[in-house]
């Protein structure tokens, strides 16, 4: 397979007034094209931070990553849907376009027809508030879809929503992801969420944040995330890497 | 519409009615006591006016053609301080914003300015400015422009963490962060201080007439009262409160209009 992203001994120290806190400690990890990688960890551990990394928000204070495609494109998606409630489903979701000054005609057809294939076609001149909390994460999703990335950065990226939506949402963006073959990158608290949509799933440790294991999930049954939780491994990978996160309550 | 949803809307209007109705009722019940307290001498007609006279007062300064130019002065000073205020504020808060450092070194003055009775500053700004309408603007400006740009930065730095967060993950440059985010979103936040900006606007020019004028309603009184004509004080109150009430009114019809969009 081809590699296209490796983060090299990356870092991260916050400095506060209180003192110095070691988020991450020489991380070191390779992406393959079309992965799903899960990063999973105790709350506060981290995990964000490395996402916020790539996705250039922050810094990192030692290390570096690579991506070996020119002018890789990252596509990030945030556990709110940050949508803008004063432009209409089609205007957020071409957002990114516009700041990039790449909203040509191509580009807004191919968003028009990412709408249309998700179900969201009869939206696209509505205004967010119009629409249910799933259908918002939808939009959010198209949003990231539209600059055409090359890798999805998933931060918890359906943590804001209840119990059965989410469900529901994580089905459809797997869906999406698969169909449009987008290697991506998802930070969760979420085990269950984790085993059900990635294809491996890398554990990190308490703060300072060192990756613990990498699991391979194989799983016998089907392709899609809510097929998954019934196959019989499903609970061995649970609780397997429940242990491994050392969660002292 | 089912029977009970209709008796339910019949409920709320006669409720409504039933307001404007005590409403109305209290006003003309004290213009009468007002009339016959003073026709009958209950109380001082010569310090507290009456209606009647307020009236004739009226009429005569329209005949004299003098009311509107005093209205028009007072009104015209108050929408120039009221957009100078929106813009200055809008700008100052604009720039406190891109520079957090800015920021940082002018929130105590802000506080201290803010808190500062401006009035207090009025001879000042008579000397520097001048004996003139921009001596009465510029105290207006100085009433309310202060709270505007605090109530403007406010709404600025109360932007959704989150959304920017996503701007910065497109590689939105600061204008761009600004203009398509910062700006619209703050619009329910300055769109709402104008109400507040507006009665700002009308103390600040009131308290300048005070001070220094040859027109005005402001002016009107301090005449009035200096050859001791209580009628003409009474009079241009009462026309002062209809231009309040008036100026107050279309502001939060402009306002309601521009919300819903």
């Amino acid at each position: 397979m081809k590699k296209i992203l490796s983060i090299k001994n990356i870092s991260k120290t916050y400095h506060t007034n209180q003192g110095e806190i070691i988020a991450i400690d020489n991380i070191s990890l390779d992406i393959n094209e079309g992965d799903f990688i899960a990063i999973v960890g105790s709350s506060g551990c981290g995990k964000s931070t490395l996402l916020s990394i790539l996705a250039d928000l922050e810094k990192a204070s030692s290390g570096t990553y690579e991506f070996y495609k020119e002018n890789a494109k990252i596509g990030y998606m945030l556990q709110v849907d940050a949508l803008f409630p004063w432009l209409t489903i089609l205007e957020n979701s071409i957002l990114g376009l516009k700041i990039n000054h790449n909203d040509s005609k191509e580009n807004i057809e191919y968003v028009k027809k990412l709408l249309t294939t998700y179900g969201l076609k009869d939206f696209m001149n509505k205004y967010p508030s119009e629409l249910s909390g799933g259908m918002r994460q939808r939009v959010a999703l198209i949003r990231t879809l539209a600059i055409k990335p090359d890798i999805l950065l998933l931060d918890e990226a359906f943590s804001a929503l209840d119990y059965q939506t989410r469900l529901a949402v994580s089905a459809d963006v797997y869906k999406i992801i698969k169909k449009e073959n987008k290697t991506t990158i998802m930070v969760t608290h979420d085990l269950a969420e984790a085993i059900s949509l990635a294809d491996k799933i890398v554990v990190l440790s308490q703060r300072p944040s060192k990756i613990k294991k990498i699991y391979e999930v194989k799983l016998t049954s089907a392709n899609n995330p809510i097929d998954k939780r019934k196959a019989k491994e499903f609970s061995n990978y649970y609780d397997t890497i429940w242990k491994d996160l050392d969660v002292n309550v | 519409m089912s029977e009970k949803q209709i008796k339910y809307l019949k409920k709320i209007k006669r409720n409504k009615l039933y307001i404007f109705l005590t409403q109305l009722g209290i006003i003309t019940l004290f213009f009468i006591a007002w009339e016959l307290g003073s026709r009958f001498n209950i109380i001082n007609s010569f310090i507290f006016s009456s209606p009647s006279k307020i009236l004739k007062t009226i009429i005569e300064l329209i005949k004299d053609n003098n009311l509107f130019i005093h209205i028009f002065t007072t009104v015209y000073e108050t929408l120039i301080a009221f957009f100078l205020g929106i813009i200055i504020g809008l700008i100052v808060a604009i720039i406190l914003y891109l520079s957090k450092f800015l920021a940082k070194v002018f929130d105590p003055f802000l506080t201290l300015l803010n808190s500062l009775p401006k009035v207090a500053l009025g001879p000042l700004i008579i000397i520097w400015v001048g004996a003139n309408n921009g001596s009465i603007i510029f105290m207006a400006l100085l009433i309310n422009v202060i709270i505007n740009i605090i109530t403007i930065y406010n709404g600025f730095i109360n932007t959704d963490e989150n959304k920017i967060k996503l701007m910065k993950s497109f590689k939105a440059t600061k204008p761009q962060i600004l203009f398509k985010l910062v700006i619209p979103s703050s619009y329910n936040t300055i769109i709402s201080s104008l109400k507040l900006n507006i009665s700002m606007s009308l103390i600040g020019v009131i308290m300048g007439e005070f001070l220094v004028s040859k027109q005005g309603l402001g002016y009107l009184i301090i005449y009035g009262k200096q050859i001791f004509n209580l009628d003409l004080v009474m009079s241009s109150i009462f026309i002062l409160v209809l231009i309040s009430y008036l100026l107050y009114k279309t502001i939060s019809i402009i306002e309601k209009k521009l919300l819903k969009n």
